[in-house]
């Protein structure tokens, strides 16, 4: 006879889940007693919202799926805005949540919320299980649908009579979950691919436009075969930065809002656009009637749903884009020199570098690029949202995929800390970074008692202008400089740190800069850098809202 | 903007219909008409929505309907040719005299049936597609309607050709 608990706590395993982070409560007592002895490792957290987001962390560095733990009521809500930063990144989770007995479901019971009803938007399939009998099939399909497909979150809802029963029941076999209304395609279609070989040699200007759809199907390698064989340019998008080496010759930085001129310009030259693992959204592609508005489309992805959702597309592939592009590079058989299109890329690359101003001030663009140099393309960045974000974005150097972790389609600030947490469990020999600002770092600064009390050795970075950064930008831009609160308090980081039991350095200068990050390399747990930064620093360049990205302003020559 | 009729077929589970109508107030498209029962296929039920929108709403609409795991198969079947038909019932006052014979003479020509006589009051049911029920239901305006309850509209393609599962 096995519980309901027992069944859900050995399914996990049989998954190959290792590491899980939670949060106890009420009515997952009898999962919580179960794991007291189970090799299962547990990483209590000190709010849900982190469990969420570390498993989202751990799941976007390993490529596998990321679980959390929690509650029913206060706790399964707090998962939410976790699960919505996972669903709108396409990030592989499981979130188990644990429910009031089914006797009073509906009943509003002490801590009941109709959580798979809350949560119906933000996943990607969501169950309340109702007997123990389809609890282990249920968590199979549940990982199976997270981890498949165009990748996402899955919440299973576990009310306590179901965990607490015990039933006879044998574990099934290793044979694959079938669901008739869920077969995602993999393979893409032979003639379009056909079709799209013969575009991109009729093309003079071709870009290609790589995003986290890239990275979701380990396709970096392909990718970069697929550049190099076709002397092709690829920039990339927030969430595909690491696909290609921020460093190679075609690499054209990142696109859209922020973007690098080059990127933006070449997207508006070009006369064919290679959209792959994309979604066209609006901080890409600014005002959408001038974006590519010269180019043919070809768009591979797995979401037969983003195919001409924002921009009409004349080939569309739906499959993996890894399968696609080995597809692709098999077939190949002719190439063309797009010389001419490839000189004036690299003036453009010449003329308009990323810079921003160098008056001995510290900036925190510096002490992104100073951690890019000492960290030499290893080590996992993680960041928070705003302009922490942009500028770890436009001024680290991503050589490798799952190397950079950010919360891109939902912008969560309070994302970083956690995420960085379970991205460590995920490469536990790697340095993980958390480029913060003071005021996101603020959101989950509870979680600087999980990293002390557990030894995990995530590195902080607050760039502290102590504004709401970002918004503060728009409001000088756009705002007549009104600035309605955006400005915070000064808050000493380091002594909040050290409270939780935590290292920390406040760095107020250029040359402190470099050996405060040594110092923290080298420390063996978590370790604080406080970097005092310039208060009023922009994020250059920039495309103003509603406008083509090509009309950029800020980050020429000052 | 025209009025599409698709037809769903999903696993027959607690919650699919949120599922489906949520799509809907989410992306925001309205629904006109909906109806749910089961169908031919065991562990099925069938749903009918009629939806107004252009041809790359509705496309997008039928993309995401397609992305729940419990939607087994999305057919538009507004391109082809078909039957469509709701049912309604009517209470219409109907004193004994003059008035209920001229209701009993206008359920005669629309071939509605009388299912009930009461003493002030009869209730009809009649089917057919939409624009009839619309008309029956004017002309019984004057007579006074005390109650008027109607179904979704379900629609199925003429011929062999049939809405069958196998995504």
């Amino acid at each position: 006879m096995k519980t309901g608990a027992k069944i859900l706590v050995e399914g996990l395993q049989r998954e190959g889940v290792e590491t899980i982070f939670g949060y106890p409560g009420g009515v997952v007592l009898p999962i919580y007693d179960e794991l007291y002895d189970s090799s299962l490792r547990h990483i209590l957290v000190r709010h849900e919202q982190a469990a969420a987001h570390a498993a989202d962390g751990f799941a976007r560095a390993s490529g596998r799926v990321g679980v959390c733990l929690a509650t029913s009521g206060p706790g399964a809500c707090n998962l939410v805005t976790g699960i919505a930063t996972a669903y709108m990144d396409s990030v592989p989770i499981v979130a188990i949540t644990g429910q009031v007995p089914t006797s009073l479901l509906g009943n509003d019971a002490f801590q009941e919320s109709d959580i798979t009803g809350i949560t119906l938007p933000v996943t990607k399939h969501n169950y309340l299980v109702k007997r123990t009998e389809d609890l282990g099939r249920v968590l199979r399909e549940a990982f199976y649908i997270a981890g498949t497909g165009r990748k996402g979150p899955v919440l299973i809802d576990i009310p306590k009579d179901v965990s607490m029963k015990a039933i006879e029941y044998e574990h099934p076999g290793p044979e694959p979950v079938t669901l008739r209304g869920y077969q995602p395609t993999i393979k893409g279609h032979a003639k379009q691919i056909d079709k799209a070989l013969e575009m991109i040699l009729e093309a003079e200007q071709p870009v290609i436009y790589a995003g986290g759809g890239v990275i979701a199907s380990d396709a970096s390698a392909e990718l970069l075969q697929l550049a190099e064989t076709l002397m092709i340019p690829v920039t990339t998008t927030l969430m595909g930065l690491g696909a290609i080496p921020c460093d190679h010759p075609l690499n054209l930085g990142m696109l859209g809002m922020h973007g690098t001129r080059s990127a933006n310009y070449a997207i508006t030259e070009s006369d064919l656009l290679l959209a792959i693992g994309v979604r066209f959204d609006d901080r890409v592609t600014g005002k959408l009637d001038s974006f590519a508005s010269h180019a043919r489309i070809i768009h591979i992805d797995i979401d037969p749903a983003e195919i001409g959702k924002n921009k009409k597309v004349d080939v569309p592939i739906v499959g993996d884009v890894r399968s696609v592009l080995q597809d692709m590079l098999a077939k190949i058989q002719k190439k063309k020199a797009y010389d001419r299109w490839l000189s004036r890329i690299r003036g453009w690359k010449e003329k308009h570098p990323l810079q921003y101003c160098c008056d001995g001030t510290l900036r925190p663009q510096y002490v992104v690029e100073q951690l890019s140099g000492i960290l030499k393309g290893e080590g996992i960045i993680v960041s928070e949202v705003g302009q922490n974000q942009m500028w770890t974005a436009q001024y680290f150097c991503f050589r490798k995929p799952r190397t950079w972790i950010t919360s891109g389609g939902l912008g969560t600030m309070g994302y970083g800390f956690p995420a960085a947490i379970g991205a460590q469990f995920a490469c536990p020999g790697q340095v993980v970074f958390d480029i913060a600002g003071d005021g996101s770092f603020q959101m989950n600064i509870q979680e600087l008692s999980t990293v002390a009390s557990n030894k995990i050795p995530v590195k902080v970075a607050i760039l502290n202008n102590r504004f709401l950064g970002m918004v503060r930008q728009w409001q000088e831009l756009f705002h007549n400089r009104r600035y309605s609160f955006t400005e915070l308090p000064p808050v000493d980081f380091v002594k909040v740190a050290n409270a939780y039991g935590v290292d920390g350095i406040r760095v107020e200068s250029c040359d402190d800069v470099v050996p405060a990050i040594k110092a923290a390399i080298e420390t063996d747990g978590p370790f604080v850098l406080d970097f005092r930064v310039e208060r009023e620093e922009n994020v250059f360049p920039m495309v103003p809202a509603g406008a083509a990205i090509n009309e950029m302003i800020g980050g020429q020559q000052r | 903007m025209k009025p599409h009729t698709l037809s769903v077929l999903v696993e027959n589970k607690a919650g699919v219909l949120s599922r489906v109508t949520g799509l809907f107030s989410r992306r925001g498209y309205n629904i006109e008409s909906l109806a749910v029962g089961t169908c031919e296929e065991p562990g099925m039920s069938r749903i009918t929505i009629v939806c107004i929108g252009d041809d790359a709403g509705i496309e997008q609409v039928m993309k995401q309907l397609n992305k729940l795991i419990d939607v087994i198969k999305v057919s538009d079947l507004t391109d082809n040719e078909r039957v469509e038909r709701e049912l309604a019932l009517i209470k219409v006052n109907a004193e004994p005299g003059t008035s209920r014979a001229e209701i009993m003479q206008l359920a005669t020509i629309f071939r509605a049936q009388i299912i009930d006589v009461g003493t002030k009051t009869i209730i009809l049911s009649l089917t057919g597609d939409t624009e009839k029920i619309d008309a029956l239901e004017k002309l019984l305006h004057q007579y006074g309607v005390k109650e008027f309850v109607r179904t979704g509209r379900i629609a199925m393609i003429r011929g062999t050709k049939a809405v069958k599962s196998g995504k």
